[in-house]
Order: C-alpha cells, then sequence, then structure tokens
C-alpha cells in the first residue's frame, strides 16, 4: 500500500517537474536555503526520464519525503550537489510515517535507512539485487562440492593405501646382526627382506687380493673401498645380478662365490669376474651400530 | 488458453530459460518432460488415425536428427532430452540406459525423505563390497590363523582399523536402511499391486542380506563368531529325515571347524555379488510402472525428472547418513557389536550368553519362542511367506496409510512389535521374556494374517456405510 501510494507520489511529482521544465526551460537553477537542507533535495540536470528531483518547497506534500524518495529505484539514483543528510530526524520521520497512514514504529522499522537501496522494475518494491540469489545458491552448492571432491580423494587414498606394505612387514625392514660369532674368513648367509644377505669376515690377504685387482678389467668397475664400510667386514645381498639365483659361498675361480645357475664368478669383493652376470653384487645400505654390530637396512 | 500460460510464464525472468519457445510439442513444460503430456493434453485425441501415425511420427523424427542437421541453427530446439546433442555418450545406445532410468526418469513430486532409504541401501552395499575386497587381501580364512589376521588388519595394515570398522558398522548401517526402507513399504503400502514383484524382489534380497550378515560374523573367529555358527547352522538339524545329514554336509565334518571357516569365507565373498544383481532387478520391476508416493494415488500428473530433483534430494540424504555412519565408526565403533567376539573362539567352552548380531535379534525372538526346535524353523520361514505373501493379503482399496487411521495404528503396533521381539532376543529365557516374546510372536503373524485382510473389508463395509447413515 505504501509502495502503491509513492507510485502515485512519484508520478505526480515527475509530471510536475515536467510542468516545471517545461515553464522555466533549460536547467534548473540549484536552489538551497540553509534551513531547509534536510528536506530539499536538489537537482542539478532536469532531464525528466533520467532523474528524480523534488522541489519541496513548491510540492504540497511535506518537507518529509525527501529522504525517503532517494531509496525508491536503485537504478534512478538522484543525483545532487548537495550531500545526501544522515538518518532524518525523528520529527520528520513522524510527519511521514502521518502522511502515509502507517504508525511512526511500522514506518521507522520498514525505512530503517536511507543507505538501503530497492528496485522497483519487477512492478513492486524490493532489494535490489540478484531476486533469484543465484550467486549465494552457485556459491554453497559448489562448496559443497568441493568438500565432497576432498572427501572422496580421502576415501580413495585410503583403500588404494591399505595395499602399502604393513607394519610387521616395515619392522622386518632392519635387520641387527651381532658380528662376535662370525670367525675370521668365514662366511655367514642372513635373511634380510626376504633375501640372503652374505656376511664375510675377510682375512688380511683377502683384503690384499681385493685391492690388487686392475680396475679397468673390471666389467663393473668399482674398488674394494668403495664397497665396504670397513674392510675386515663385506656384506653384500647374496643374490646373482644375472637372473636371481643364489651363489655358492667359498667357490668359483677368484676366491669369492660362484653361481651355480649359469656360472658366473665372483671375487673376495663380491665383483663379477667371469660369467654372464653384468653387475657385482649388491652392497645394501648398512651401517655399525658398534664395534661388533651391524644394522643391515 | 495456452498462448496465455506461455506468455503469463514467461514473464518470469528465470522461468523463460525452462519453456520451450517453439512451436512444435505443447511449448508448456520444459522438453524433457514433455514425453509426460498425454495424448489429450496435445490435443492429438481429436485427430483420425492417419493424422495421428504422422503426428506420431514427426515426433519420432524429432528425436532423431541427421547428423548434417545437428548444428543447423533450424534444429536447435529439435535435439533430445537432457539437454545433450544426439551424438551426446549418453544417448548411444548401450549407455541410454543411464539416461533413461537415472537422468530423464520421471519421480512423484511429492515423495518425501523416506524414498531415500532405497539409495541409501545401495550405497551401503557398495561400502561393504568395497572394504570386504581390500579386507579379503589381508585376511587368512583358516582357524589358525583367522583371528590373529583379523588383529593384523586392526594393527598392521595402513588404515586396516577404518577398513574393518567400516564393514562391520556398514553391516548395520546396511540393515538399519533397509528395515526403515521395508517399514516405509509397509505405511504407504507400496507393495500392492502392480508392485508385488518389487516387493517380493525385496524380500528375497533381505534373506540374501541375512545368509551374508550371518556367514560374514563366523569370518572374525571369536566366540560369539564360532558359538553362533554353531547354533544357527545345528538348525537345519530340524528337517525331518536328512537334518543330520545335511548339517554334517554343511560344516564339512562333524562341527563347525576349519572347513565350515573356509566355505564360509568363499561363501561370503560370493554373496554380495547376489545380492547386487538382485538390487538391480528390483529396480528394474520398480521402473516398470514408477515410484509409489506418499498419497497412494496416481502420480503421472505430476512428476519430475530424477536428474537434478531427485539427485540432490538423495545427496542431502546420503550426506547425513554419513554423519551418521561416521559417528558409529569414529566414537563408537564397538557400540553395536558384542565384547566377547574379541575372545578367540574356544570349542570347549560356550559363553554364557549367545547373542547374534541386534539386526537378528527379532528373528531370533520368534525362533525361541516356539519350545519345538522344527517349529521354531518352521516359524522363521512363516515369517518370510508372511512377508511374500502381503501384497496379496492386502485387501484394502486405500493405498496409503494417510488415509487408514486404522491401518496406520496397527502399523506404529507393528513397529513397536519389532522392537519389543528385538528385545526379548537379546533376553535369556526366563520369565517374563518368554511370555512376552510369545505374545509378541503371535501378534506378529496376526498382523499379517489377521488384521490385513480383514482390515480393509471392514473399511469398504464402512465406507459404504456412510452414505447411508
Amino acid at each position: 500500500m505504501l509502495s502503491a501510494l509513492r507510485q502515485t507520489r512519484k508520478a505526480t511529482l515527475q509530471s510536475l517537474l515536467r510542468l516545471r521544465a517545461c515553464a522555466v526551460g533549460g536547467t534548473r537553477d540549484v536552489t538551497v536555503t540553509a534551513h531547509q537542507v534536510h528536506s530539499h533535495v536538489v537537482v542539478q540536470d532536469c532531464d525528466s526520464s533520467s532523474c528524480l528531483g523534488l522541489d519541496l518547497g513548491s510540492s504540497s506534500w511535506g518537507r518529509g519525503f525527501g529522504f525517503s524518495f532517494s531509496g525508491f529505484s536503485g537504478q534512478q539514483r538522484m543525483k545532487s550537489s548537495l550531500p545526501m543528510t544522515g538518518t532524518p530526524s525523528t520529527d520528520d520521520m513522524v510527519s511521514y510515517a502521518n502522511e502515509s497512514g502507517v504508525s511512526p514504529t511500522n514506518f521507522a522499522l520498514k525505512h530503517p535507512t536511507e543507505r538501503i537501496s530497492y528496485d522497483n522494475s519487477g512492478g513492486h518494491e524490493r532489494l535490489a539485487g540478484d531476486p533469484s540469489k543465484r550467486a549465494f545458491t552457485y556459491l554453497v552448492l559448489t562448496g559443497g562440492r568441493f568438500i565432497y571432491a576432498a572427501g572422496l580423494r580421502l576415501l580413495v587414498l585410503k583403500f588404494i593405501l591399505s595395499m602399502q606394505a604393513s607394519k610387521d612387514v616395515l619392522a622386518l625392514a632392519s635387520l641387527e646382526v651381532d658380528l662376535g660369532g662370525i670367525e675370521e674368513g668365514s662366511t655367514v648367509t642372513m635373511k634380510w627382506r626376504g633375501k640372503p644377505v652374505f656376511i664375510k669376515h675377510r682375512t688380511a690377504d683377502e683384503i690384499a687380493e681385493a685391492d690388487n685387482v686392475n680396475i679397468g678389467e673390471l666389467r663393473d668397475a668399482e674398488a674394494d673401498d668403495d664397497r665396504c664400510l670397513e674392510k675386515k667386514w663385506l656384506v653384500l645381498i647374496g643374490v646373482c645380478t644375472h637372473l636371481g639365483c643364489v651363489p655358492l659361498s667359498d667357490a668359483g675361480d677368484f676366491g669369492g662365490w660362484f653361481c651355480p645357475c649359469h656360472g658366473s664368478h665372483y671375487d673376495v669383493s663380491g665383483r663379477i669376474r667371469k660369467g654372464p652376470a653384468p653387475l657385482n653384487m649388491e652392497v645394501p645400505e648398512y651401517k655399525f651400530l658398534e664395534e661388533d654390530k651391524l644394522l643391515i637396512g | 488458453m495456452r498462448a496465455n500460460k506461455k506468455a503469463f510464464l514467461t514473464s518470469f525472468p528465470f522461468l523463460s530459460d525452462l519453456v520451450s519457445k517453439t512451436s512444435s510439442g505443447s511449448g508448456i513444460l520444459p522438453r524433457p518432460m514433455e514425453i509426460l503430456l498425454s495424448q489429450k493434453d496435445k490435443g492429438y485425441d481429436l485427430l483420425s488415425n492417419e493424422d495421428r501415425i504422422q503426428m506420431e511420427r514427426k515426433e519420432l523424427a524429432k528425436r532423431f536428427v541427421k547428423a548434417e542437421n545437428l548444428y543447423d541453427p533450424k534444429h536447435l530446439e529439435d535435439r533430445p532430452s537432457t539437454g545433450s546433442k544426439r551424438l551426446s555418450v549418453l544417448n548411444q545406445p548401450g549407455l541410454s540406459i543411464v539416461t533413461d532410468h537415472l537422468i530423464d526418469y520421471p519421480a512423484p513430486v511429492n515423495i518425501n525423505y523416506f524414498w531415500s532409504f532405497g539409495s541409501l541401501a545401495g550405497i551401503c552395499l557398495g561400502v561393504q563390497i568395497a572394504t570386504g575386497i581390500f579386507l579379503a587381501m589381508h585376511y587368512t580364512p583358516h582357524i589358525d590363523l583367522a583371528f590373529l589376521s583379523v588383529e593384523h588388519i586392526m594393527r598392521d595394515v595402513e588404515g586396516g582399523w577404518l577398513l574393518r570398522y567400516l564393514h562391520a558398522n556398514g553391516a548395520s548401517m546396511f540393515f538399519i536402511m533397509v528395515y526403515i526402507h521395508i517399514f516405509r513399504g509397509l505405511y504407504y503400502a507400496s507393495y500392492v499391486s502392480p508392485r508385488e514383484a518389487v516387493w517380493c524382489i525385496g524380500v528375497v534380497i533381505l534373506l540374501l542380506m541375512i545368509l551374508t550378515a550371518f556367514i560374514g560374523y563366523v569370518l572374525p573367529w571369536g566366540q560369539m563368531s564360532f558359538w553362533g555358527a554353531t547354533v544357527i547352522t545345528s538348525l537345519a538339524s530340524a528337517i525331518p529325515i536328512a537334518g543330520d545329514s545335511i548339517v554334517t554336509w554343511l560344516w564339512g565334518g562333524f562341527s563347525v571347524d576349519n572347513a565350515t571357516l573356509n566355505r564360509f569365507f568363499s561363501l561370503h565373498y560370493l554373496f554380495p555379488f547376489i545380492i547386487a544383481g538382485a538390487s538391480i532387478v528390483h529396480i528394474a520391476a520398480l521402473h516398470q510402472y514408477g515410484s509409489n508416493n506418499p498419497l497412494g494415488l496416481d502420480a503421472s500428473v505430476d512428476k519430475m525428472s530424477f536428474y537434478p530433483y531427485c539427485f540432490v534430494k538423495d545427496l542431502v540424504a546420503w550426506v547425513s547418513f554419513g554423519i551418521f555412519f561416521s559417528v558409529f565408526v569414529y566414537f563408537a565403533p564397538n557400540f553395536l557389536g558384542h565384547p566377547d567376539n574379541y575372545i578367540p573362539a574356544n570349542p570347549m567352552s560356550t559363553p554364557a550368553h549367545i547373542v547374534p548380531e541386534w539386526y537378528f535379534l527379532w528373528v531370533y525372538a520368534i525362533l525361541r519362542s516356539i519350545p519345538n526346535k522344527l517349529g521354531g524353523v518352521a516359524a522363521i520361514l512363516a515369517v518370510f511367506v508372511c512377508l511374500l505373501a502381503l501384497p496379496w493379503l492386502q485387501t484394502s482399496e486405500v493405498r496409503s496409510s494417510l488415509f487408514r487411521p486404522i491401518h496406520k495404528k496397527l502399523f506404529w503396533l507393528l513397529l513397536a512389535d519389532c522392537l519389543i521381539l528385538g528385545w526379548i532376543g537379546m533376553k535369556p529365557v526366563e520369565t517374563p521374556y518368554v511370555e512376552v516374546g510369545q505374545i509378541a510372536s503371535v501378534y506378529f503373524f496376526v498382523h499379517f494374517l489377521v488384521f490385513t485382510p480383514i482390515l480393509g473389508r471392514l473399511e469398504a463395509k464402512y465406507l459404504r456405510n456412510l452414505g447411508k447413515a
């Protein structure tokens, strides 16, 4: 009802303005009087379609209208040379409320501030902006989709990672060896990560033999110093680099190992000397915890 | 009239996109929904036979646009449903099933959230199969290693605790979803003609689920696993003449032992895929006539496409279910289980109270209510016979309980009865539990075999007399 009233008032005022424009001609003058600052809304450039201006002095509707009409059509913001005054005085609001037939409280509730812009293009007054709330809706939906994606990713990862090595397998990934029991010159085989590991306690002669080899002659050139942390102890993964058989200790033509599957000979440093194997026997990662204790892996 | 309606609809900025702007078809509904218009709506009922054939040919032609015309702007509106092009993947012969049954499928507009429990049950099946397959990678079905392998899963396998708890609680969730789904069917009488097949296949699925869950519970080889298996498999000895041979054959020996565990593992892996197949048949049977709705009336006057409406509604249900499920898995993973199952199976010592899992308690109560062994087995069979026969026991001309005040009260009475049976199932066989259980069991059968048929006739008589008095 209020908006209908405003509509008629707006129409009336607009026709009034057009009349005045015709009468005066050209640009209107800016007229402001100090005591009427609250209730006057001044118009700079009057084009009847683009601005809605009021010369309230001549209007019979009273002083209180000026501020509220600024909120009518967001599309038709008023242009004024004077800054809009802030909240209107209580007297203004009461008088407007009385004129529009609504209680002052009700009126104040419906018009808390003039800074809210309204949109009248749909035929009734409503808040300016997107009536379908499409932007908000899309934000919520898209946010949800990000969460579903994160949840799905987590679920998939949990399933795939369940196939990784379990903790009991990882616990056996390292092997502690007590070297005290191994006599000089002997080789011990231990199981590590499912594979055999050779630990050889080398004699001084064997160490000298390992060092005296011309490295250029080797298929897989590696110095003995690079293959052990301490020359006395040789630690190797006991798998032939040819096709995976376990070589025999203290066998072969070079005083090291001999693989019976296809006849590969390894020397006293575990390097390939004769036979089809391409590489030296692999040296695993290991370290000495103490003088006589080894940690493999 | 039609033109005015279109003008009215297109005056709303957000609706004009949905309303078809071409003159083909009625132009009021969105293109995909035009399939729901009857001949009368389209004005075809006034045409002669030859003209009608012409119109149908034109309609068909609209659905199949020649490839060279596809991108011609003139043919823009003639593209087939889902807004996708003729060449779209989803419109090809094989995948058109997805379009017809999941995307464009017409669903009643008034279905409430109780209609989401079917898809929830399907999700539970998926969860069980996925977690089950990954659990099977780490489980050993040997009596000496089974219990330890389950602990290995819980402690050593990466995420193993999650897999195990998802699977164990997922089974409970599966039963909750299915029970609510069944009670929805009972309340809104979805089982009534023409959906008898849907209901009967559903009962078969329930039976398969019960078997699968029972077998699965044996696998961890705890005390409850072992003794529950012993008690229930021994029921087969009640079968006259061949009973004992059947039980020995079932056990693969003289008692529940390694042979039993091994074959149970194999069957537990197999049955869920049979359930999956039955579920597909269940949905196919449903799609013959479409879903029921809370009013129980013909819904073809107003339907919506499954996607996006039912999808988004189900999505809300799925997320809520996820939260409910997560509460159990992460905060109370052993609440629904029995602590005795964390004791390795001991064939020499029976626990004081053997209790099946909660979802079996109502059947267990009916079984124990009858003092005779064969009688108890027969009673369980009778339960399933009653459920299967329900579509034909129903005599009312009114479908939904919304319009049947007496049936509505009887429904709540049945629900209370099932809850009482469940409670009795976990109690020892003593007074007063025995008597209460017997009354509850009797009521269960009376509800289906006596009240359901009589009520329909009573209602018909009452309605007939209503006009007269």
